[in-house]
């Protein structure tokens, strides 16, 4: 007997059978976790909308807080500031990345040696890499004690608490995450093609233009989307390795700043807005190219 | 000529990975020999080694405390997060309706925007119902990431499972809970390990939305580390450093068991 008959013999598998039916007992399953996120993710967002546009001492919606941010050079530098962090964090991370996934794309060798140890600085976290960062990119660190015994310097270079710090731990954290995106990405790529391409007399330069390149672009795009987003939002690493009250005062700095120190929300929900709108921008790539953004950016991400 | 091009440019790149290996290692051995050293100046080791610190940090930074907090922070969120998750990913696995990318979509996006965007309207709301600063609240702030990472985790175990199976347990009678707890149930252990393994390594070392939520006896370990390390200059830097080192080490255990569980690559899910 075909389990269509059977089916049809018994409603309660007729019930299973359909797959696109939404019955109670299917919602009754996402009510709690739909409503979880609606409640603790998009009230307090919509809410941060709202109160940035209800300064307390005015009366009705106004946009005061963003004219403020705006008017303001110690406010609305933060955005060229993080622009300046992030831009060429991002170029740098996901160009790396690039070349070094596509050098390896037909696999490589220790690979799980590798890929363990390229994991260790994502789960470690940001904070404890900054202080490591800290300690051994300091003035008395290895790094620089290296340097001056080998006689290639003679003053200790300055790499912490400043731009540079920032940059180098940005780089700790994101590369591996990049580069193993990439590379799951592009080795996913038919070699046949390549292949095909060879024989028919393609140089490696050639291939790499004509035939990977675009294959490559969508993983490129994503990855780009994505570091952008992530270092657009750098807090500890500016303000552990960075200069927060100068150089490296992010906006990320500015909104908790005016939330946790001056105790304005309505304020601090505007730069939270702003900072929003800006990375927004940069998922709006992602968005595009949206078929392929769960698998990628969740699970799929890296060689299977 | 080709071949030794070739050659060369992949020396180069097994080059570039070394480096960054040994940079790693560099960086966190640097914050391991620091937390035993005695006095640390500008060479290239330390005079004279010693395990102060690490009562100095245990005593002054309230250490018992933070790693209870930690503990019973990391434990709850995976708990609420597998029974919020484990529902909804076998809806989404299993059944297909009007709207369904749509609510991916809004399940991703808490992964995908940054905690600080949304950490401080997050962090407002839960202060002006006064749950803000307290372990309640650091856990709810939590589980807004890790709802949706429960269910993106879940969702590929539940479609390994076939179908024919419920349809065969249906068949002999089976209602819906019988298939709940003797079907599906045991067929995704390996998803629910998976799952609640990778929300405790992203609990413990989730720093931003801790820190926007948390208040005085509500640190877990990485926002304690944090303040501390920020104090820089008021406390000796070895003991930060020793704070650092069993936080370390924390994370080294849990990703040890991590990995006997899921491939590498899985781990890569930044969540700041």
């Amino acid at each position: 007997m075909s389990p269509r008959a059977v089916a049809s013999a018994r409603p309660k598998a007729r019930r299973l059978r359909e797959p696109h039916a939404l019955d109670a007992a299917a919602v009754a399953c996402l009510v709690p976790s739909l409503l979880y996120v609606l409640v603790m993710f998009v009230y307090p967002f919509l809410y941060g909308i709202y109160s940035s546009l209800r300064p307390p001492q005015r009366a009705g919606l106004t946009l005061a807080n963003y004219v403020a941010f705006f008017s303001d050079e110690w406010q609305y530098r933060t955005v060229w500031i993080t622009f300046g962090i992030a831009v060429p964090n991002t170029v740098i991370v996901v160009g790396v990345a690039l070349l070094l996934a596509y050098g390896m794309r037909r696999g490589i060798r220790f690979e799980r040696a590798i890929t363990t140890i390229l994991v260790l600085p994502i789960a470690l976290g940001v904070i404890l890499l900054a202080e490591g960062i800290l300690g051994f990119y300091g003035g008395r660190g290895w790094f620089n004690q290296m340097l001056l015994a080998a006689g290639i310097i003679n003053e200790p270079l300055t790499l912490t608490h400043n731009y540079i710090g920032v940059l180098l731990s940005l780089f700790m954290q994101q590369f591996p995450f990049c580069f193993l995106m990439l590379l799951g990405y592009i080795s996913g790529i038919d070699p046949g093609l390549e292949n095909s391409a060879r024989t028919l007399g393609a140089g490696p330069f050639t291939v790499f233009y004509r035939v990977m390149l675009p294959l490559m672009a969508p993983g490129i795009a994503i990855a780009f989307a994505l570091v952008f987003v992530m270092s657009f939002g750098v807090f500890p690493s500016a303000i552990l390795l960075g200069q927060p009250a100068g150089a490296t005062r992010t906006i990320a700095i500015a909104a908790y700043q005016q939330a946790f120190e001056r105790y304005d929300m309505s304020y601090a929900s505007a730069i939270a807005v702003v900072m929003g709108l800006f990375q927004l921008a940069g998922l709006v790539v992602i968005i595009l190219l949206r078929r392929r953004m769960v698998t990628a950016a969740t699970m799929g991400v890296g060689k299977r | 000529m080709n071949g030794r091009r070739g050659r060369l440019w992949g020396l180069a790149l097994y080059l570039f990975v070394f480096g960054f290996v040994l940079n790693l290692l560099g960086i966190v051995s640097h914050v391991l020999v620091s937390a035993f050293a005695k006095r640390w100046f500008g060479t290239p080791l330390p005079a004279a080694f010693t395990t102060q610190w690490f009562e100095y940090a245990w005593s002054n930074f309230d250490l018992g405390r933070v790693l209870a907090v930690t503990v019973f922070v990391a434990l709850s969120v995976v708990v609420l997060a597998l029974g919020l998750g484990f529902p909804a990913a076998y809806v989404l696995a299993r059944r297909d309706f009007r709207g369904k990318p749509l609510l991916l979509l809004l399940y991703f996006l808490p992964l995908l925007i940054p905690q600080m965007t949304y950490g401080i309207p997050l962090a407002t709301t839960l202060y002006r119902y006064g749950i803000g600063g307290t372990v309640a609240g650091v856990i709810l702030a939590n589980l807004v990431p890790m709802v949706p990472l429960a269910i993106f985790v879940l969702m590929p175990f539940f479609e390994q499972i076939s179908l024919n199976l419920e349809w065969g347990a249906a068949m002999m009678g089976a209602n819906r809970f019988q298939i709940f707890r003797r079907i599906l149930l045991p067929l995704t252990v390996p998803g629910l390990l998976t799952a609640s393994i990778l929300i405790l390594v992203n609990t413990v070392s989730n720093f931003e939305l801790t820190f926007l939520v948390s208040g005085a006896g509500s640190q877990t370990l990485v926002v304690a580390l944090f303040y501390n390390a920020f104090a820089g200059g008021v406390r000796p830097v070895y003991s930060v450093d020793a704070m650092a080192v069993m936080y370390m080490t924390t994370v080294l255990v849990l990703l040890l068991i991590a990995l006997r569980f899921v491939r590498p690559t899985q781990m890569v899910f930044r969540l700041d």
